[in-house]
């Protein structure tokens, strides 16, 4: 078996990149999903909550299109393999993506409590489910699940769902269940900011115990072989961020912990990437069935083509998208959302003269904390 | 293999045309919406525009009226998207290792160069009113607009690349097709065509439905300035993109006689290579896969040969030609696509489309003679008309792509050398389920705040005194209007 050549590890780094980019952003507003109706005590509360993410949960979502799209392009095998293998798993996620989704789309659209109850639990229940099948799903992927020669997975549902599995599903829900409740204590004013801060410092020791726990597995459980120095020196780096995040909780210094937090995140995927290098998906059942990188790859042409896309494209989208979270900087509180000056409110008060006075979003005091690294 | 359920004997289907059924549904639920997005994102980026040039209140309350229906659809649209994105490995995980190295490449330039685009932009648009400066904002709507028409050419490039396989070559170690050159692809004389076939398509779509609604909003005779300008506005821009989806439409057709010329000939149920062909308008077979005879037939006389050829007696070649033909080249087998389907989705497509300039040429001709707003049997029509776009885009859809069977690439792979091998029945049957009621949920509570917005109607006073409801409850219920966000 030869080694990947510059492309093909190239792009295995940039889909990886683009997996740690869509966990460390949707990773934050799937716990906002979940804590919608935890954190929030009141309608307003609510309205507050689902619009810290309102602007940028769609764009966050793009970037797991687009590592599915880069993954078909540059190892279509991989892709044929891993989706088709992990079918009825995807589409749980798949399926709790759109329904929290939409629950965001149509929470606000009828003025009825149960209406709104309704889409607030789909969303906390969407969030959660996909939160934790992505840990699922990508520790079985570490793993390796059983394969036949032809690459084609012959697990089952349920073979997905052991224990080294779902402890990577429970890592991932408190991490982002933790990333989320940073979030909102950034990007709120008043009591919530408290209540935020205090879910974060509970899912954060939790997703430390945890986070801890499966690294360690991982690292016993690499049944490729010896241990790689270099992942567990980035699983080290994951975990020591995890550690100091409730530290850093504990003394309000948020902004630093959001920064580690996403920090976490983006080192825990990282070191499952160098674990599963230079494999696509390795097999359980036996070694000689293992997807590597070079059987899933598509020609060098294909890869050089992608190169120059990504290399036009992938600053650009980074610009736009990190112009976004600065115009939608500032933080949120409940009187931006009392009486009716919600952003349609704004809307339909456009054509009036001083109606800008009553934009939704002021501009506050200045905040006590760096702002995010977002 | 299906850990969750044993396999049931599902009589009537087997694996095969299970993963197409369910890949069928999820793919025609989300084309319901998209081409309504491209049009009505096209049509609010223009409605923004002329406010910001001419500063007229109508023209803001129109940007903002339509643009809820904009955001309802690029919602539904957005999220079934995502599944489309894993389908291909999912459904036809053959399919994927084959054409891959080919059909890859603009499926990842689609995310990077246009979802991105959208997606961020219209966050920007939707919570950067007060906030962007009124350019700035004005950018945001058009780059949506923009992304949406650019997703539109990426993944048509990769579908007319299974029309018509062009810049590869086959691999004999592997078996697999590869990427000779990326400019053939991208400049496919198939998607030179369909790319505006489909986004004329679109903004006709957009358009009918800013149409029908203003007529149903003349009808009930309330913020009748909102709904003159708009109706008055979108009509010959409407007439205009129809007549282009048309001729778009006929070249393809050409275009399709070379290419494909089996999709054509079953286009128009034509058995026998004939001279001087006739073309069947309305025909009705018993119900099978190819009917032995046909119960009704009306006929126009040498029209076939006209359209198909450009002269009075020219030969247009029949299924069965083609198929001995075929044979001869792909080896035995049955190349003949259900000739029921392509008759009959490739007719209500065209029939749909020459209503659709009917239908807009008289409206312009009321409006020239000013009779637009009081023709109550005009605006009836019209609201029906909203309709038609998506009868044509949903079935020439269908055409295009059960018209090209027995191929998923035409030539090359064969759809049934292309699905999941291990995916069984019980998984295509769960989320077979799984998926349309997911979908029916999205249609009827989508359908439902459709029907609202379109009851509410645009702001009628742009000076109306919108500052608290009576008995709001603390945090101010949310208006009615609300639609735009959250």
């Amino acid at each position: 078996m030869h080694d990947p050549n510059f492309l093909q590890t190239l792009w295995f780094a940039l889909i990886g990149v683009l997996w740690i980019g869509y966990f460390v952003l949707e990773g934050f507003d799937f716990g906002v999903g979940m804590l919608i109706r935890a954190l929030g005590r009141d309608e307003t509360d609510k309205r507050m909550i689902i619009h810290t993410i309102g602007p940028v949960w769609d764009g966050n979502e793009v970037w797991l299109l687009t590592a599915g799209g880069a993954t078909f392009a540059a190892f279509p095998g991989w892709y044929a393999s891993l989706f088709s293998g992990f079918y009825l798993a995807l589409f749980l996620i798949l399926a709790a993506l759109i329904v929290r989704g939409v629950s965001f789309e149509f929470w606000g659209k009828e003025d009825s409590p149960r209406w709104r109850a309704t889409w607030e639990w789909t969303a906390v229940v969407g969030s959660l489910l996909a939160a934790l099948l992505w840990g699922v799903g990508w520790a079985d992927i570490v793993h390796g699940v059983p394969m036949n020669a032809a690459h084609n997975v012959t697990a089952s549902l349920w073979d997905l769902l052991h224990p080294y599995a779902l402890l990577g599903g429970l890592t991932t829900l408190s991490l982002f269940l933790a990333h989320g409740a940073i979030f909102l204590s950034l990007r709120t004013r008043g009591e919530i900011v408290a209540r935020a801060r205090a879910v974060a410092l509970g899912a954060s020791v939790a997703s430390v115990v945890l986070m801890g726990a499966f690294l360690l597995w991982t690292a016993l459980d690499q049944n490729s072989g010896g241990v790689k120095v270099s992942q567990q020196v980035v699983a080290a780096g994951a975990a020591g961020l995890a550690a100091a995040v409730p530290l850093l909780l504990r003394r309000a210094r948020d902004g630093w912990a959001f920064g580690l937090s996403a920090g976490a995140i983006a080192l825990l995927f990282a070191s499952l990437f160098v674990g599963l290098f230079p494999n696509a998906l390795p097999a359980s059942s036996a070694h000689a069935n293992d997807l590597t990188l070079v059987a899933a790859s598509s020609t060098h042409y294909t890869q050089t083509v992608m190169t120059v896309v990504a290399v036009i494209f992938v600053p650009i989208v980074l610009l736009y998208q990190g112009w976004t979270y600065w115009v939608f900087r500032h933080r949120l509180g409940r009187d931006d959302f009392e009486g009716t000056p919600t952003p349609i409110a704004v809307l339909s008060s456009l054509g009036r003269e001083g109606a800008s006075a009553a934009a939704h979003e002021r501009p506050l005091p200045p905040p006590a904390e760096p702002p995010a690294t977002a | 293999m299906d850990g969750v359920l044993p396999a049931p004997s599902f009589a009537p289907m087997n694996t095969l045309e299970l993963a197409r059924l369910q890949f069928g549904v999820t793919t025609v639920f989300h084309f319901i919406f998209v081409p309504m997005s491209i049009g009505l994102a096209a049509w609010v980026a223009y409605c923004q525009t002329r406010y910001h040039r001419s500063g007229d209140e109508v023209y803001l309350r129109m940007t903002r009226f339509w643009g809820k229906f904009m955001l309802l659809s690029i919602a539904i649209g957005v999220v079934t998207g995502i599944v489309q994105e894993f389908q291909f490995g999912m459904n036809w995980s053959q399919y994927s290792r084959y054409v891959g190295d080919i059909f890859g490449a603009p499926l990842a330039m689609e995310g990077l160069a246009a979802f991105f685009l959208e997606s961020t932009f219209v966050g920007l648009w939707i919570f950067g009113w007060n906030r962007l400066s009124p350019r700035v904002h004005l950018a945001t709507i058009w780059l949506t607009a923009f992304g949406t028409v650019l997703s539109a050419y990426f993944i048509l490039a990769a579908n007319s690349w299974m029309q018509h396989p062009v810049g590869y070559t086959i691999n004999h170690v592997t078996h697999r097709a590869e990427l000779k050159s990326i400019f053939a692809v991208l400049g496919n004389s198939t998607v030179l065509l369909a790319f505006p076939h489909t986004v004329f398509g679109a903004l006709v779509t957009g358009g009918m439905l800013v149409l029908g609604i203003s007529a149903f909003g003349l009808l009930r005779g309330r913020n009748t300035d909102v709904f003159s300008r708009s109706a008055r506005t979108v009509l010959p821009l409407t007439l205009v993109a129809a007549i282009a989806t048309g001729a778009f439409g006929h070249a393809q057709g050409t275009l399709m006689e070379k290419q494909q010329p089996m999709k054509m000939a079953a286009a128009e149920a034509l058995y026998t290579t004939t001279k001087g062909a006739s073309l069947s308008v309305f025909a009705v077979g018993p119900f099978e896969r190819h009917p032995k005879r046909l119960n009704t037939d009306i006929r126009i006389p040498h029209l076939l040969s006209i359209i198909g050829t450009a002269s009075w007696n020219g030969q247009v070649k029949g299924i069965n030609q083609i198929n001995a033909e075929e044979k001869a080249k792909y080896g035995p087998g049955d190349y003949v696509p259900i000739v029921g389907v392509t008759y009959w989705t490739f007719r209500l497509m065209a029939g749909a489309g020459v209503l659709l300039v009917l239908l807009a040429l008289l409206g312009l001709l009321l409006m020239r003679r000013a009779r637009l707003e009081q023709a109550r049997w005009f605006q009836r029509a019209a609201i029906a008309g909203a309709a038609l776009p998506v009868v044509a885009n949903l079935t020439g859809w269908i055409f295009t792509e059960m018209g090209r069977q027995p191929w998923v690439v035409y030539g090359l792979l064969k759809t049934s050398q292309a699905n999941s091998p291990l995916v069984g029945s019980g998984s295509l049957i769960i989320t077979l389920l799984g998926y349309t009621l997911l979908y029916g949920v999205l249609l009827i509570v989508g359908g439902r705040l459709f029907l609202r917005e379109i009851k509410h109607g645009p702001e009628s006073e742009p000076v109306r005194d919108d500052s608290e409801e009576p008995g709001g409850k603390p945090g101010g219920a949310p208006r009615e209007d609300l639609i735009l966000a959250y």
